[in-house]
């Protein structure tokens, strides 16, 4: 087995994040007065420290923290995608990988040989350096590979992990969708259909463990 | 191989069309009936713990598994195919039920017009205004003949809606162009979410005439003529993707397994991937003798059975018998052969995305929760000065924004798509962008078709499905005027901004547009021309039956899930009226 690797996170970057000790036990990690001034080590499942903190300031760049609200990095994106790349989506277990690999036009979609794995440490190689640079450098560096399919997937990876069930490792606290208004699964929203025409009805949010009362099995955890 | 016991019939896939075939022989007649579905069992009960948008909505966990079983793609016959390494613009589902547990229910009927539209448009246009490379020709059977199969359809699901033409009465309310229903829909229209109440009255204020969406999510509690019992939809969002954890969406298992699992004579066989048709050499008289499998452990089973119905989802119909080697495969080039012939993917198009003042709450709706308007489907609009044939039906629903797939649409002044400018926007559009979707009618063409690819293989080393498939200009120009007739109703709900669809170029595999795609196995009143007789019969073997899109020569504007189940209550009444009594070809 491998060496286990850590991200460490100052606990008040983090609005509180769920987080897997070895016997695969659920913690919820979060910034309240007691971690104030702690820093969290959070188990890594793919990338190494180095990459961990690449690919966190690349989102952070994607999806900013800044004056319309908490961004990539109080939302845990690159534990979500740690976690993602980890699991059956990262090894493309349900792509079809038969040769031939031909070129093609974009409309018929990606038909590399690369796994989102190998897109990212690859990827992450073009990136040294990038965490240490300023917000305009790193948004020049970004933009300079902004065509690449690595770029394309750490966008796409950047939403999810916004937006995804916090049961995924994103959306720490449910920042991404207070930030939106959204609610998460609701099971009945019946009486409120017709009744909030043109106004805002923003229930609280919950998650699907929450809302099912039970654990529900997440895909990047497949076996 | 292993050979098993023979049985009467066996049905290969247990979505819509299989699990209602089974239904409807194992309540009527005394045949021992096996289907075989290669996915794995579902339940309505499981499916709360499926509202996860990830899990379900991108990474598509009801859906086929494209690294089992893909097809591939090329544009045109000089072209060399590439697989679709990711399903995307189509969504084939997989598992008991099939596509039928992940649908929106969205169930208007086709035009009656529709299944005559090569004698029609002649009668009216003249021959030459159908395009060149066309393969237009009729269905061989009418809408008045559907009308009571579609009728028992909308009672099986219990659809809910308003009637527009009762027994060629117009009703105020209805769509005033639909063809004649013998009654009301069995359920009243379902709750309306703001967006599609906008649309409403934009779409009224131009003279235009929507209606309430035909739904099979239901607007009130509902028993069916088979005593299930189903109760009121609770527009939580999920519908499209997921299946719904309260049987108010009909879904195969909500409506037809709690049926099957009490009759003693049917068997629904899980993990069964069906490989081949097995039959007698070919011939006119050929017959079916069963099907061979790869069951859940690897092993090889021959399935022997008097009548077999091919019940698969509408592409792997056409693969099926490709593989098996049953009828002559369609040849574009020497004009020869049928199998194949006539592949169409619905024409459907997010035409105008429309940005509000006012938040819409969009999480709240269901698949079927909304407006539509069929004021330019089919030939409802007056084509001798316009250069194409046919439209598509607008609509205006919330199926349940989910924020990954939403997030992020912005009006197109604001220009990025990543940093502080683009996050701003997202998060002030989220709740208050909608769009209006065009669904049109995708004509048929001689280059556009399947056959097997010659590189390509599933798991078990068979040929992939190989689509030859891509847009004419009467798609384009279509796609042109709806737009700009949709992006007028938007304007006129009081849209702040409209992103208007950038026209149809070449097919996008990339874009998800409907899971409707039809041909391959078409039906006619030929065997030169068509695979199928009007029964769904095969012409080269009578014991075989085919069920599904794959029998459409034509695709429609209209979703053809409920005239698909009309046409299989029309061939199940065939077979267990007539065809158990006197086995052989059904006039």
């Amino acid at each position: 087995m491998r060496r286990r690797r850590f991200l460490t996170i100052s606990c008040t970057t983090l609005g509180g994040v769920l987080v897997y000790s070895l016997d695969r036990k659920v913690s919820l990690l979060s910034a309240n007065e007691k971690n104030k001034d702690k820093s969290l080590r959070i188990p890594l499942r793919f990338f190494d420290e180095g990459e961990a903190l690449l690919a966190a300031a690349a989102a952070s760049r994607i999806f900013p923290s800044d004056v319309s609200g908490p961004g990539a990095k109080e939302a845990g994106v690159v534990i979500y995608i740690d976690r993602q790349l980890a699991g059956p989506y990262g090894s493309d277990r349900y792509r079809y990988t038969q040769g031939p690999f031909e070129d093609a036009p974009a409309e018929f979609g990606y038909q590399g040989k690369a796994t989102p794995r190998e897109i990212y440490r690859e990827g992450l190689k073009g990136l040294t350096g990038f965490d240490q640079l300023n917000a305009e450098e790193q948004d020049a560096t970004l933009e300079r590979i902004e065509a690449s399919v690595f770029f394309s997937l750490l966008r796409q990876h950047t939403i999810e992990g916004m937006f995804c069930d916090p049961m995924h490792g994103g959306n720490a606290d449910m920042v991404g969708w207070q930030l939106i208004g959204y609610p998460g699964p609701r099971l009945n929203n019946y009486d409120e259909i017709e009744k909030y025409y043109g106004q805002a009805f923003r229930p609280k949010p919950a998650g699907l463990r929450e809302v099912s009362g039970h654990s529900v099995g997440a895909s990047e955890d497949e076996k | 191989m292993k050979t098993l016991r023979k049985a009467d019939v066996v049905i290969v896939g247990g979505g819509w069309t299989g699990l209602l075939m089974a239904k409807e022989l194992g309540a009527r007649t005394a045949l021992s009936v096996v289907v075989l579905e290669r996915g794995v069992p579902r339940s309505t009960d499981k499916y709360a713990d499926d509202m996860d948008e990830l899990d379900y909505a991108i990474r598509l966990r009801m859906m086929q598994d494209a690294a089992q079983e893909t097809v591939t793609l090329r544009h045109d016959a000089r072209g060399r195919a590439v697989p679709l390494r990711r399903y995307a613009s189509f969504l084939p589902g997989s598992g008991v039920g099939g596509a039928g547990e992940h649908w929106n229910g969205q169930c208007p009927r086709n035009l009656p017009d529709f299944f005559e539209l090569y004698s029609r448009t002649k009668e009216k246009y003249g021959v030459n205004r159908l395009p060149e490379d066309h393969a237009v020709q009729d269905w061989g059977i009418t809408y008045d003949e559907l009308e009571p199969y579609y009728t028992r359809t909308e009672r099986l699901l219990g659809l809910s809606g308003k009637a527009g033409n009762l027994r060629g009465q117009k009703v105020e309310g209805g769509n005033p162009f639909e063809g004649w229903r013998s009654e009301e829909y069995p359920t009243p229209p379902t709750k309306l979410p703001y967006f599609s109440a906008l649309f409403r009255d934009g779409a009224k204020s131009l003279g235009y005439h929507p209606y309430p969406v035909p739904a099979a999510t239901l607007s009130q509690a509902y028993t069916n003529p088979d005593g299930i019992s189903r109760p009121p939809c609770v527009y939580c969002g999920y519908c499209e993707r997921f299946g719904c954890m309260i049987g108010a969406k009909a879904q195969p298992t909500s409506v037809l397994l709690p049926v099957i699992e009490k009759k003693k004579n049917v068997t629904i066989r899980k993990g069964a991937w069906v490989r081949r048709l097995v039959h007698d050499a070919a011939g006119s008289e050929s017959r079916v003798r069963g099907v061979t499998y790869v069951d859940a452990t690897g092993n090889e089973i021959f399935q022997p059975a008097e009548i077999v119905f091919l019940a698969s989802w509408t592409l792997n119909n056409t693969r099926l018998l490709l593989l098996s080697g049953i009828g002559e495969p369609y040849n574009p080039g020497a004009g020869k052969g049928t199998l194949g012939r006539n592949l169409t993917h619905q024409v459907s198009f997010a035409a105008a995305t429309a940005f509000f003042a006012k938040p819409l709450n969009r999480f709240m709706g269901s698949g079927a929760s909304g407006m539509l308007l069929s004021d330019f489907d089919g030939d409802n609009f007056d084509h001798s000065q316009l250069s194409f044939l046919r439209g598509g039906l607008l609509e205006a629903r919330n199926t349940g924004a989910h924020p990954i797939g939403e997030f992020g649409e912005v009006p197109h002044r604001v220009g990025s798509r990543w940093g502080s400018t683009w996050k701003k926007a997202g998060i002030e559009y989220f709740d208050r962008v909608g769009r209006i979707v065009v669904s049109g009618e995708h004509l048929a063409y001689k280059g556009n078709y399947m056959d097997l690819d010659p590189t390509y293989k599933d798991r078990c080393g068979d040929a992939l499905l190989r689509l030859t498939l891509n847009w004419r200009e009467n798609e384009r120009r279509m796609a042109e005027l709806l737009t700009e007739k949709t992006v007028e109703i938007a304007r006129a709900m009081g849209a702040t901004e409209v992103n208007t669809f950038p026209g149809l170029r070449n097919y996008d595999s990339r874009r998800y547009q409907s899971t409707h795609v039809q041909g391959g196995t078409i039906l006619g009143t030929s065997p030169e021309s068509s695979v199928v007789n009007t029964h769904g019969q095969h012409w080269q073997a009578a014991n075989l039956f085919v069920l599904g899109g794959s029998l459409f020569p034509t695709g429609g504007g209209a979703n053809p899930t409920p005239t698909i189940l009309a046409m299989t209550y029309r061939t199940a009444d065939a077979v267990a009226e007539r065809y158990v009594k006197r086995p052989g070809p059904l006039a």
